[in-house]
């Protein structure tokens, strides 16, 4: 537990330091320990779920307090509580389906559940949950006492401890961790691998002697274009520079590396090359559900100039980015001011400001923000790793890795 | 050609009953020309145009012929007379073999021409038909007409077959010319003036009348036939008068014509012009590797490397006047920026180089001095692209000093233009921000949030005015790179005591909520409304626009241009790539220290955009606050007062 205790108080460090860059670092790095947390967690016998539940949402509400703007990280701990949930729910069902059904259906196991349609209606009702997963309809269920199969669920893995259905509580226990453990895991692979998933569908959407047009850097985008790239795709790349970080020089840099025909401009020239641009593809720090997009300063400027053109604007977003949390006012609520010292040098101004004459207004102010808010009417196409959405189906995406109660939940230790 | 007899069966009586209708000209100098007989009747023309001018001129000997018979003619006006009766012999009283012919020939691509002219002829050779049955006469007429039409004919020809239209053309035209040269052959001195007052009358109408007047003369589809012919340059063949008189005053209306369509630009992938332009060239320049292919067209040369060459050049550029010289390695390095800062510092250049110049000896001012302004141009083009105001402001010079009173004495004609300079600076630049400022002040309440992009200086006098009136607001300044310019203006502001927020051009949507008014500076504002300026404009102007804020253009009227432009590749400047790969100040954006090795990398510096109007909510120029649609009204008025000043 200290240990544990330990490393949850670097990470906080790290993210109140603003020392992890990139939503996907964020992200994995908040599974692993979330990941440690859980198999640290002692549980109880009873209530071994809420148990768990309650220890990463302590963690998790921390976390999320160190950094606000860092979505990855909620997302990340609402996606952990609902892995625990599914886990749960799974073994539960599992449990009592091992104390109501009989033997008959011992030996012929979930496959004959999740196929045979007249089995029960009971199995029926399981069937049509697994097959959509809306979270209202899941916490109706959860209320009636169901006694069919286990949902078979991809997330949650949990299907092969159909068999072990023992009622043996100490058992059961380890085994939600295992199984929560085992989840976590792949949620980490997921994120780990969700670049090469996305690059997979690059050949779709870049043809030959296209121009495309991107801002900043985003690992996501460099792996996008160069998988184009591979499948002997020539296309020409416009790099915007991305002004106070410069990121488009490292993008730049990369895709020269890799042999793309690169042209890098500034973020104002933005507008005049759009009209020879065929289509825009850029990273996203989040995805809200409404469909907007939280990105990287500039990119509602390269969106309405796009618009004007009606030129494509895609986005790349691996599914940990996508926040089940609709926006309010997220030019404000969800940016961040960076230092002035990427736009002026300090001191330079000293000479020309008057700092004695009392008022206590300085006659300076230097914005610098991080990111900037696209509208969901200015995206044309979302390219996540489970393949590409409308803006308008985000909010459907959402619900399928995110409990409708963890979206409060999260909220409820913060109240009390 | 028998398919086509009936139809002129129809046309003949057509002309003949309707008297002096079929070629409208004719019924006026028919009775006109009794009256002025000798003064051949131009004026009559002016209402209608061109063909009436050669009628007339046959013509008015003619309509008397039929009642005195031909013989008194002949004694006085044999050659017009005979010449169309000599046509009417070739072509009537054989009638039906030798007008076919010439129809023939003719008709490929003149053939409404030829079939106007004929028309009339015929009318004309009816009437000498009818009076002259004989053949005697008509010997001696055709006599006549070749002993006087051939040499004529002879004379003209080498002038005219150039143009490809063929014989008959030629024949025609030569026709034309030597009816028409005939009587003033004759005629005396006064009626020779009389005729020309009259040619210059009729050409006023000619002028505009073109098409219609030949639409009249040779039917409608005689348009498109003869428009081409006109462009050859073979004088119109229809055109008589109008054409002779076309080489000497009606000159300057075609070349002022010409102007009104900007000459294109140099585009800089076409080789040979490059190649050219090179040549001539002062300053060496070395191409720029790894350039954008889209920009292909515009020039584009290593940095750096111009400056050195050109400042060691000093002493060994003789053409170009030590005040233009330092002009150019001003805007070369950087010094001078600014459409208003680069247009005065190159007028003042001008003045100076005027005033220390002298005509060189058996040379014409005027003409030597635009020679040397056109060196200076080209001297600045080396140095950097023009900007079009600057294009406008020389214009404008050069205009002057073709204008120039040619009794002026040289120190006379210097100071006049020296003068004029100094008035354009005055009027179009300075007195004009200062209306500007006027106007843009009335468009701020208390409490605004003004936003502006670069640094223009018409919108810092205004700011600072603003500020010294009193008003209560905020600025904000957006800023870009490379350049930079924003920091500048900032720091200019912020010493007058306003009160700024500085960002730069990614944060403009975060920025935009809280702005209220987006004032913006110009390098041009086209005649279709866009907005040539600052690269990054447009960005600006298309969120201020998308957040419903009013986007305020401040330009000078003398910054118009009526070229028309849709978007920012066609025409642009390219700055200096290196620019874009260095961060100054930022020692950790280092990606690119070696970017030129390599190959796929290019780095695109573009200077000016093009703001689309729709845009705009308004410009305020000197002229007053107009909307975007006005913008081609001003071009037009303005630059009819600047040639007029």
């Amino acid at each position: 537990m200290p240990d544990v205790q330990v490393l949850v108080n670097d990470f906080l460090n790290n993210l109140k330091k603003r020392k992890i860059e990139g939503s996907q670092a964020t992200a994995r790095q908040t599974a692993e320990l979330l990941r440690s947390v859980i198999s640290q967690q002692r549980v109880s016998y009873t209530n071994q779920a809420g148990a768990l539940m309650d220890a990463v949402r302590a963690v998790g509400e921390l976390l999320i307090a160190a950094n606000p703007v860092e979505l990855a990280v909620g997302n990340i701990v609402r996606r952990v509580l609902h892995i625990i949930r599914e886990e749960d729910l799974s073994l539960t069902t599992a449990a009592i389906a091992g104390l109501g059904v009989s033997a008959i259906s011992d030996d012929d196991d979930d496959a004959e559940h999740n196929d045979h349609p007249v089995l029960s209606a009971a199995s029926l009702a399981a069937a049509a949950r697994s097959t959509l997963r809306p979270p209202s309809l899941q916490t109706l269920l959860e209320d009636v006492p169901d006694s069919a199969a286990v949902p078979h669920t991809s997330s949650s893995g949990g299907d092969s401890d159909g068999k072990s259905r023992s009622a043996d509580k100490s058992s059961r226990t380890r085994k939600l961790k295992h199984d929560v453990i085992e989840a976590v895991n792949e949620l980490i692979q997921d994120i780990t691998t969700c670049h090469e998933q996305i690059a997979e569908q690059a050949v779709e959407h870049i043809h030959q002697n296209e121009v495309i047009l991107t801002l900043g850097s985003s690992r996501t985008v460099l792996e996008f274009l160069c998988a184009a790239k591979e499948k002997k795709r020539s296309f020409r790349v416009f790099v915007a520079e991305g002004a106070p970080r410069y990121q488009g020089h490292l993008l730049a840099k990369e895709l020269v590396t890799r042999g793309l025909q690169t042209t890098l401009i500034t973020d104002s020239a933005v507008f005049a090359m759009i009209s020879r641009v065929n289509m825009v593809i850029v990273g996203a720090h989040a995805v809200m559900a409404n469909g907007g997009v939280i990105a990287p300063v500039g990119l509602n400027m390269v969106a309405l100039a796009a618009q004007r053109h009606a030129v494509p604007f895609v986005v790349l977003a691996g599914t940990h980015k996508l926040c089940p949390l609709y926006p309010h006012n997220p030019e404000v609520l969800l940016n961040e001011l960076r230092s002035p010292s990427e736009l002026l040098d300090f001191g330079e101004f000293s000479d020309c400001m008057d700092f004695g004459n009392g008022t206590s207004s300085p006659l300076l102010h230097v914005v610098n923000p991080t990111f900037d808010y696209v509208p969901p009417k200015l995206v044309n196409l979302f390219i996540t790793d489970t393949g590409g959405h409308n803006p308008s189906y985000m909010y459907r995406l959402i619900a399928d890795y995110y409990s409708a109660d963890d979206l409060v939940v999260q909220r409820r230790p913060t109240g009390s | 050609m028998e398919a086509r007899r009936p139809t002129r069966a129809v046309i003949d009586p057509k002309v003949r009953h309707v008297g002096f209708f079929a070629p409208p000209a004719n019924p006026l100098p028919g009775p006109n020309s009794t009256l002025l007989s000798g003064s051949p009747a131009g004026n009559s023309l002016s209402p209608v145009m061109i063909p009436p001018p050669r009628h007339p001129s046959d013509r008015s000997p003619a309509v008397p012929v039929p009642d005195t018979g031909l013989r008194r003619q002949g004694s006085d006006h044999v050659p017009v007379g005979s010449y169309n009766p000599s046509e009417s012999l070739l072509s009537s009283s054989p009638a039906a073999s030798s007008p076919s012919g010439r129809v023939g020939l003719a008709d490929g691509e003149f053939s409404e021409e030829s079939d106007g002219w004929y028309r009339y002829r015929r009318s004309g050779s009816g009437k000498y038909d009818l009076p002259l049955p004989d053949t005697t006469p008509e010997k001696a007429l055709d006599y006549s007409a070749k002993s006087s039409a051939a040499p004529v004919l002879e004379s003209k020809k080498p002038a005219h077959v150039s143009g490809k239209s063929g014989k008959a053309v030629v024949e025609e035209q030569n026709e034309l010319q030597s009816s028409s040269k005939r009587p003033k052959e004759k005629t005396t001195k006064a009626e020779r003036r009389a005729l020309q007052e009259a040619q210059r009358a009729a050409k006023a109408a000619a002028k505009e009348g073109n098409k219609s007047a030949a639409v009249s003369g040779g039917g409608p589809p005689s348009k498109p036939v003869k428009q081409p012919s006109i462009k050859k340059d073979a004088p119109p063949v229809s055109l008589s008068i109008a054409a002779s008189d076309k080489k000497g005053s009606d000159r300057p209306p075609e070349k002022e014509r010409k102007k009104d369509v900007p000459p294109p630009r140099m585009q800089f992938d076409d080789k040979s012009r490059v190649e050219k332009a090179k040549r001539r060239s002062v300053v060496h320049q070395t191409e720029a590797r790894n350039r954008v292919e889209l920009f292909r067209h515009l020039p584009q040369y290593e940095h750096g490397s111009q400056l050195p060459d050109l400042e060691s050049k000093f002493f060994q550029l003789d053409p170009v006047h030590p005040a233009v010289y330092k002009v150019g390695l001003q805007y070369l390095a950087g010094d001078i920026t600014g459409g208003n800062a680069r247009c005065i510092a190159m007028l003042r250049a001008f003045k100076e180089a005027i005033e220390d110049y002298s005509t060189p000896p058996e040379k014409n001012l005027a003409r030597d001095l635009t020679a040397k302004i056109s060196s200076y141009v080209s001297f600045f083009t080396e140095c950097r692209p023009l900007s079009i105001s600057m294009g406008n402001a020389i214009r404008f010079v050069k205009s002057r000093i073709a204008n120039l009173p040619l009794n002026l004495s040289e120190s006379e004609a210097k100071a006049a233009v020296c003068s004029d300079i100094e008035r354009f600076i005055n009027e179009k630049i300075i007195l004009a921000d200062n209306v500007i400022v006027r106007h843009a002040v009335t468009k701020i309440r208390d409490g605004d949030v003004l936003l502006t992009y670069g640094s223009s200086c018409v919108v810092e006098m205004f700011l600072l005015y603003a500020h010294e009136m009193g008003k209560q607001f905020r600025v904000v300044v957006v800023d870009s790179r490379p350049k930079l310019e924003g920091q500048a203006l900032l720091r200019r502001l912020v010493a007058n005591g306003l009160s700024c927020t500085y960002s730069h051009i990614n944060a403009i949507s975060y920025i935009m909520h809280e702005v209220t008014r987006v004032f913006l500076g110009a390098a041009s504002v086209l005649s279709n409304g866009t907005v040539y300026s600052r690269v990054g404009t447009a960005s600006v102007a298309m969120v201020a626009h998308a957040f419903r804020v009013p986007v305020i253009i401040c330009c000078e009227a003398y910054k118009f241009h009526e070229r028309v432009q849709l978007d920012s590749i066609c025409s642009n400047e390219l700055g200096d790539p290196d620019a874009i790969a260095k961060v100054p100040g930022r020692m950790d954006v280092n990606y690119l220290n070696n970017w030129s090795n390599k190959e796929n990398l290019q780095l695109l510096n573009l200077m000016y955009d093009a703001t689309p109007s729709d845009y705009i909510s308004m410009i305020i120029t000197d002229y007053g606050m107009i909307p975007t649609t006005s913008v081609p009204v001003i071009v037009r008025e303005y630059s009819r007062e600047h040639l007029f000043i």
